[in-house]
């Protein structure tokens, strides 16, 4: 058997502490020239797509916006538009939330999108049930966590009927939809894309969640970055897809991903650590310390031992617009205490070790080989790499790691020339993938059986919606 | 004077409506011209019908899409306040400011349809007095957000480890008619601070639309007479050029604001068989009747846009009308006369007074 091929995706430095803005070499997060540099870079190392993750509502801590991180960012739909005019075939991913959009909207703008970047865009679809963003919004209120995902899958239905209803070269057609959520009847204005729909991502990880990932989206951008938790999320996820009569391979699995390179692995190491220091500095220390424990603890001293006390009963969260992955706030509490009693941890110390471990670490080289490891091992299929830096945290990267991972043929993110005379797609638009294949599908039909649709139409129409929907 | 063009005309090829290229050349054809800016229209329903159907993008996209290979021209965005989010069109047109580095502008438009309203389904088609009433918060709205950080928000304090003052953040708690939004935007202040707002007036009588161009635009487009062509010897034009401009003007002054700061600009349709000179003269007598420019309006692109640049912008050139190209680099506000506002919110602005509702203020 072939080699699994590994994929990989740029996420623009966020709004949390894996961003390190104090650093002299931090630029600006909303200025064009960094997503312009940040692109190129993405692109200069044949990345699959640029990914921007969304969140409409300034967090909060203790009632008061969270300060210590990077906040705000630009509008996703704008940025990716615009970074299609200096970018020619990396794909542009967007996070798009369900819950505070109209399925009809959206639909539009994604087929503008698709028609603007010739066929590069991708969706990741997340929900949200919090009536703390809703304020922001006509819907207002709230959503049932029980309805987030019938809403998202129900939207979804909508969207795709609308993308589906006037073919590439033919004529416009009518959607018709009258459902739970949404009734919606008209004319879509725009024909199909290169790809027919966008390349949808999810990274819903409850149990609906994954369901709805495994019967809707081409990839999932998933949390799971050590290798076991990996592998069993891998293997649920894969499993899903398969018993929705899926191939497995048609879903993706992109865990997050974190890196530090060094000329040598003690100076990788070296400089990780210094990186997980300038993440997680002492006011951010207490700051994590008080979402679990869910209280203020400003008096603590981030350079002194864990509080006595036990978190809030209950998981009370004094953070909002953030996702809490974590519901037992006991169970974390007591594996810090014990984190810091086994090596006599300060309360920043503990928090480093438990957020901010980086997933590669290491010679380019080195990073190359455990991210092949990684996949090999069927921990995921590549990664959504997170730089610390905005806009060059991609840079050594690409400079250094991409070189090693072509040269070592077990990787598709060879230049796009080395990468697209792999695929079933070389040769068919003379110089190489269009954008659409490449995004979609150049990188992805490489790794398995020639698709029995690769025949150079568009992207098909889509399968039915499993059963989740 | 004032020119800018209008990029609804009908494309030549059905199918260029929906290219990527298509715009960038329009956008830079403009340019070339020394426009002050394009327009991109926008509606939620397919433009026409029929044979050859014409497809059509989002606005802001377009705008988006052009920003970067453009560097002169403002590029203003149609967006409809009816079924949107007034929060999503307060970043996206910040953010479409960030990209072209402040030559964004805005022209807000309703979406009047019952088929519009069956596109999403969450309420019905209203009234239009009461659909330029929430277009009225709408603007309202997003401004608001624009202003709901302060320029010099992001500190990155090393020392304390905060990477904005979030005094400086401001929740917007606006409570309307319409819609209730908390704010902050996600977006920092957009390098105009507003972009400018660019507004029709209605060709029937709709006053709440009047009270919306009073309270809010930086530019007024005023309409030439239905079926009113350049150069046709038709005095009705330069009369409703003058009616519209008096009205606009009223409706600014009600308004509290100072009429010298909106522009008015008379919509001058550029037909297949128009000449240039009928063209320049409609520009002229414009002028002559108090307005401050023109608005061409070509009904084929880029077969119109390239006559209005290669044949009517020398003319303009030549009477003395227009200064020879190319455009500076400016913001789209410089370019209109306007000052960068100052943040209300800077100087202890009430963020919690409730809105009225602008149609009912005048
Ligand atoms: C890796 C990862 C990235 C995510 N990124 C975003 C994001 O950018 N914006 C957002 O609103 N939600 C984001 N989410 C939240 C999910 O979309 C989802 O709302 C959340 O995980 C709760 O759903 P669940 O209960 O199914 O996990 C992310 C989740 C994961 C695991």
């Amino acid at each position: 058997m072939s080699k699994r091929q590994l994929h990989l995706a740029a996420h623009f430095p966020g709004v949390n502490s894996t961003t390190v803005w104090s650093d002299p070499a931090s630029g600006s997060q909303t200025d064009f020239a960094s997503f312009v540099h940040f692109a190129h870079t993405a692109e200069r190392g044949g990345f699959d797509f640029l990914f921007l993750a969304e969140g409409l509502r300034l967090r909060e801590h203790r009632d008061r916006i969270h300060d210590l991180d990077v906040v705000g960012r630009p509008d996703t739909f704008t940025v990716l538009n615009a970074l299609a005019a200096v970018t020619t075939h990396l794909g542009l991913g967007g996070t798009i939330n369900t819950t505070y959009n109209e399925p009809y909207e959206v639909a539009r703008q994604f087929g503008s999108m698709e028609q603007l970047s010739g066929g590069r865009s991708a969706w990741n679809l997340v929900t949200s049930s919090d009536a703390f963003t809703g304020e922001n919004f006509r819907r207002g209120g709230f959503l049932a966590p029980e309805h987030r995902y019938r809403r998202a899958a129900e939207f979804l239905q909508v969207a795709r009927a609308c993308w589906d209803s006037w073919p590439a070269g033919g004529s416009p057609g009518w959607v018709e939809h009258t459902g739970e959520h949404f009734q919606v009847r008209g004319r879509f204005p725009l024909p199909a894309g290169p790809q027919g729909h966008p390349v949808l991502l999810q990274s819903g990880d409850s149990d609906a969640g994954r369901e709805f990932g495994a019967a809707t989206a081409d990839a999932i951008f998933s949390r799971h970055t050590t290798l076991a938790a990996g592998k069993e999320f891998f293997a649920d996820l894969k499993g899903r897809a398969r018993r929705l009569g899926r191939r497995p391979d048609d879903l993706k699995i992109l865990p997050a991903a974190t890196f530090v390179l060094g000329d040598t692995a003690a100076d990788a190491q070296e400089r990780a650590e210094h990186i997980r220091r300038q993440q997680v500095g002492p006011a951010t220390a207490i700051a994590f310390l008080e979402q679990v424990w869910g209280r203020d603890l400003s008096g603590y001293d981030p350079d002194g031992p864990l509080p006595d006390l036990d978190p809030e009963p209950g998981g009370v969260s004094i953070t909002r617009g953030r996702v809490r992955h974590e519901k037992d706030t006991l169970a974390v509490a007591r594996r810090w205490r014990a984190l810091a009693e086994q090596r006599n941890l300060s309360i920043r110390e503990v928090v480093v070790e438990a957020t901010a471990r980086q997933s590669f670490v290491g010679t380019p080289t080195q990073v190359a080989e455990q991210m092949d490891d990684y996949v090999q091992a069927e921990a995921s299929d590549g990664f959504i790499l997170v730089p610390h830096l905005t806009p060059g945290g991609l840079d050594e990267f690409v400079d250094t790691v991409v070189p090693s991972c072509a040269t070592g043929a077990a990787t598709a993110t060879a230049t796009p020339e080395q990468r697209c005379a792999n695929t079933c797609w070389a040769g068919r638009t003379g110089r190489g993938c269009s954008p659409a294949e490449r995004v979609h599908r150049a990188q992805w039909c490489s790794c398995g059986p020639r698709p029995p649709d690769c025949s150079g139409s568009p992207r098909s129409p889509r399968r039915s919606p499993g059963p989740a929907c | 004077m004032r020119l800018a063009v209008d990029l609804s005309g009908r494309p030549e090829h059905p199918a260029l409506a929906v290219r990527a290229e298509h715009w960038v050349d329009l956008a830079r054809l403009a340019e070339s011209g020394a426009l002050d800016f394009v327009v991109f229209d926008d509606s939620f329903v397919p433009p026409g019908g029929g044979p050859g159907e014409v497809g059509r993008l989002e606005a802001v996209a377009v705008a988006a899409r052009v920003a970067p290979l453009t560097t002169t021209v403002g590029l203003v965005a149609t967006a409809t306040t009816t079924h949107t989010e007034p929060f999503h069109l307060s970043k996206a047109l910040a953010t479409l400011d960030f990209v072209s580095a402040g030559r964004a502008g805005w022209q807000p438009d309703i979406s009047r349809t019952a088929e519009e309203a069956a596109l999403f389904g969450r309420k019905d088609a209203a009234p239009v007095d009461a659909l330029w009433r929430e277009a009225a918060e709408a603007v309202d709205v997003v401004t608001r957000l624009w202003d709901s950080w302060e320029d010099d928000a992001v500190i990155r304090d090393v020392a304390t480890g905060r990477y904005v003052d979030r005094d400086k953040l401001h929740h917007v708690d606006f409570r309307g008619e319409f819609f209730a939004v908390k704010g902050p935007s996600i977006t920092p202040r957009p390098p105009q601070a507003h972009p400018p707002v660019v507004l029709r007036l209605p060709a029937g009588d709709e006053p709440a639309a009047l009270a919306l161009i009073g309270r809010w635009a930086d530019v007024a487009r005023v309409p030439s007479v239905d079926g009113g062509r350049a150069g046709a010897a038709d005095p009705g034009v330069d009369g409703l050029a003058a009616d519209g401009a008096g009205r606009v003007r009223a409706a600014v002054r009600a308004a509290g604001r100072d009429p010298e700061e909106v522009s008015v600009l008379l919509d001058v349709p550029i037909g297949p068989t128009d000449a240039a000179e009928a063209v320049v003269d409609r520009a002229a007598a414009a002028l002559g009747v108090g307005l401050d420019g023109v608005v061409l309006v070509p009904e084929t692109l880029p077969g119109g846009l390239r006559r209005a640049v290669q044949e009517v912008v020398p003319l303009l050139v030549g009477r003395g009308l227009r200064a020879p190209g190319p455009g500076r680099r400016t913001t789209l506000r410089e370019r209109l006369g306007l000052a960068r506002p100052a943040n209300p919110y800077a100087g202890g602005f009430d963020a919690t007074a409730t809105a009225g509702p602008v149609g009912g203020t005048g």
